[in-house]
């Protein structure tokens, strides 16, 4: 059937050069920024600068912290949302257009946004003056008050970035057949344990996948923060920014890049291994 | 008895479903929230941003914040910049992305598959730090604080995506379709331009306007492969410390205001494109 043998690689061949120059070849580029000097020489000084800044151990923290929450919340959220929506009646479409909307909303328009609720005189504390629990503008999003201030930034990050592990779910949810469920009723299997027997499993692949997605952009946080707490809160991206961009340092920039680099690809292998797929559970 | 016990898990159910209905709505409720408090906050008069305690139903309209937000310099031109970087990511992404993914979903090719693994291996990576490294190059060939520059970068971020979703929509077109115009006289191209293209066109435009999303909402690359030439989110994100409140809320109700319209353009497609793509 096929006409020209050749074709397909030509079809392909654009998208392949575009990606080893855009993807591979600033991946190689990254390592080789942290570990040779402009002279050529093979160094360790970018990453001995980089774990000795002040900073690095506290952002490595931060974001630590802020990944270890946010990601099983938004999982549970979004897992709660999706079968929420399966027993919806009415008004399925306009729910579901109005979870996704934050997925069209960048990092740092969710930080503004979230800036004109959360801050000293903004409107969470309007409410809770009304409430007569607060006396005058108080201030949370500081480093004086960390415990607040991380959950402010866990709010945003819910808000704007639940609606993509949503959206997988959801498509996932869809794939499974409405016969399994079905038959479990009829054995006398209660909501809990359909959800647990076969709901779940059979959503695997797609919770792999979803979670493997949001951890890598998890571990990317950095404009909601940086709208929210300015520099307060010091997380491994902005560090890599701040190196870039004010301390004009390529090199240590690329050794903060490099270090996210690797904890993503950490675990993502984590999760492929731990949430095995077996072939004949792919629909 | 059969009859009188029937009712009661109907009843039961009908209750669940009401229920259901009630949390979905409150969810709904919370999630409306923040996008009509930045609203309300992009509209207001500059007093009312520092008014305390807030007015929590709003009494002033204003046109003044977004006004003074326009007129800062700079804004426009971000706004331009940002638009024809998006412009271009957008054609940038469709053009590598659906060829692609049309030989993915039509050929049986040797290194299929490892062409398959390194895209979804894309998904492993934080796409936008690799704009680090590419600093010094692009300084080095003319690239850097170029609109172009951003759109190459935006591109890497937006062409997996495109090419999963591009393949997934020329598998759901019938081959069948395009063999018979073959038969009927069609060359391979006239085929697919007559025959697949009108049928992919929806679903491609959605896969379009993703690509023009991302490249609008992208931050860290933008702002580090910029200075003059800043997109609207290196711009907000650069003068964020120095700029007023009011400043900050026109900025961020701006930058959501397109995602509003682009999701519910393509909210038919959501769930089909994520699906299949992230399989």
């Amino acid at each position: 059937m096929n006409h020209n043998p050749r074709l397909p690689y030509l079809l392909v061949a654009p998208s392949v050069a575009f990606l080893v120059l855009l993807f591979l070849w600033p991946l190689a580029e990254t390592v080789l920024m942290a570990f040779v000097t402009p002279q050529g020489a093979g160094t360790t000084e970018y990453l001995r600068k980089m774990a000795g800044d002040l900073n690095f151990a506290l952002a490595l923290r931060n974001t630590l912290i802020l990944v270890a929450i946010i990601v099983p919340l938004q999982v549970c959220i979004a897992l709660g949302l999706a079968m929420m929506l399966q027993k919806v009646e009415r008004g399925r479409m306009t729910h579901l257009y109005i979870w996704t909307i934050p997925l069209g909303i960048s990092d740092l328009a969710a930080g503004i946004v979230w800036l004109a609720i959360l801050t000293d005189r903004g409107y969470l504390n309007s409410v809770l003056n009304l409430l007569g629990v607060l006396d005058g503008p108080t201030a949370w999003l500081s480093i004086r008050t960390p415990i607040a201030l991380f959950l402010c930034v866990i709010v945003a990050e819910i808000w704007r970035a639940t609606a993509i592990v949503l959206v997988i779910l959801v498509a996932g949810v869809q794939l499974i057949p409405k016969e399994y469920n079905e038959a479990a009723e009829v054995f006398g299997a209660g909501a809990w344990q359909r959800f647990f027997k076969i709901t779940l499993p059979l959503l695997k692949p797609s919770l792999q996948s979803a979670l493997i997605l949001r951890t890598v952009l998890a571990f990317e946080v950095f404009a909601v923060v940086y709208a929210l707490a300015g520099r307060d809160l010091p997380v491994l991206v902005g560090e890599a920014y701040n190196w870039q961009a004010q301390y004009q340092n390529t090199h240590v920039a690329s050794a903060y890049a490099l270090f996210i680099l690797l904890v993503s690809i950490g675990s993502t292998l984590f999760y492929l291994r731990a949430l095995r797929v077996r072939r004949e559970t792919l629909s | 008895m059969s009859a009188a016990a029937a009712p009661t898990p109907v009843a039961a159910k009908n209750n669940t479903g009401r229920f259901v209905g009630v949390m979905a709505a409150i969810v709904s409720v919370c999630w409306l929230i923040p996008v009509l408090i930045i609203a309300v906050s992009a509209f207001s008069p500059r007093d009312v941003v520092s008014a305390w305690p807030k007015a929590l139903i709003p009494t002033e309209f204003s046109l003044s914040t977004m006004t003074f937000f326009f007129n800062v310099t700079g804004v426009w031109k971000a706004t331009l910049n940002s638009l024809a970087v998006a412009a271009m990511t957008m054609v940038f992404a469709l053009a590598l992305g659906a060829p692609a993914g049309y030989a993915l979903a039509r050929f049986d090719f040797k290194g299929q598959n490892l062409y398959r693994v390194m895209i979804i291996m894309t998904r492993a990576f934080p796409l936008a730090i690799l704009a680090l490294p590419l600093v010094t190059r692009f300084i080095a060939i003319g690239l850097y604080d170029t609109l172009l520059g951003v759109a190459l970068v935006h591109t890497a971020l937006a062409l997996p995506f495109a090419i999963l979703v591009s393949s997934s929509l020329f598998m759901g077109i019938p081959r069948e379709l395009e063999e018979a115009g073959w038969t009927l006289g069609c060359s391979r191209l006239g085929a697919f331009l007559r025959i697949v293209m009108p049928l992919a066109l929806p679903g491609l435009a959605a896969a379009m306007i993703f690509s023009f999303v991302i490249s609008w909402n992208e931050v860290f690359a933008a702002s580090v492969l910029t200075l003059n030439n800043r997109t609207l989110t290196a711009f907000l994100f650069a003068s964020l410390e120095e700029s007023p409140l009011h400043f900050r809320f026109a900025g961020g109700f701006f930058l959501v205001v397109p995602s509003l319209i682009f999701i519910f353009v393509v909210r038919k497609y959501l769930f089909a494109m994520w699906g299949i793509a992230n399989r």
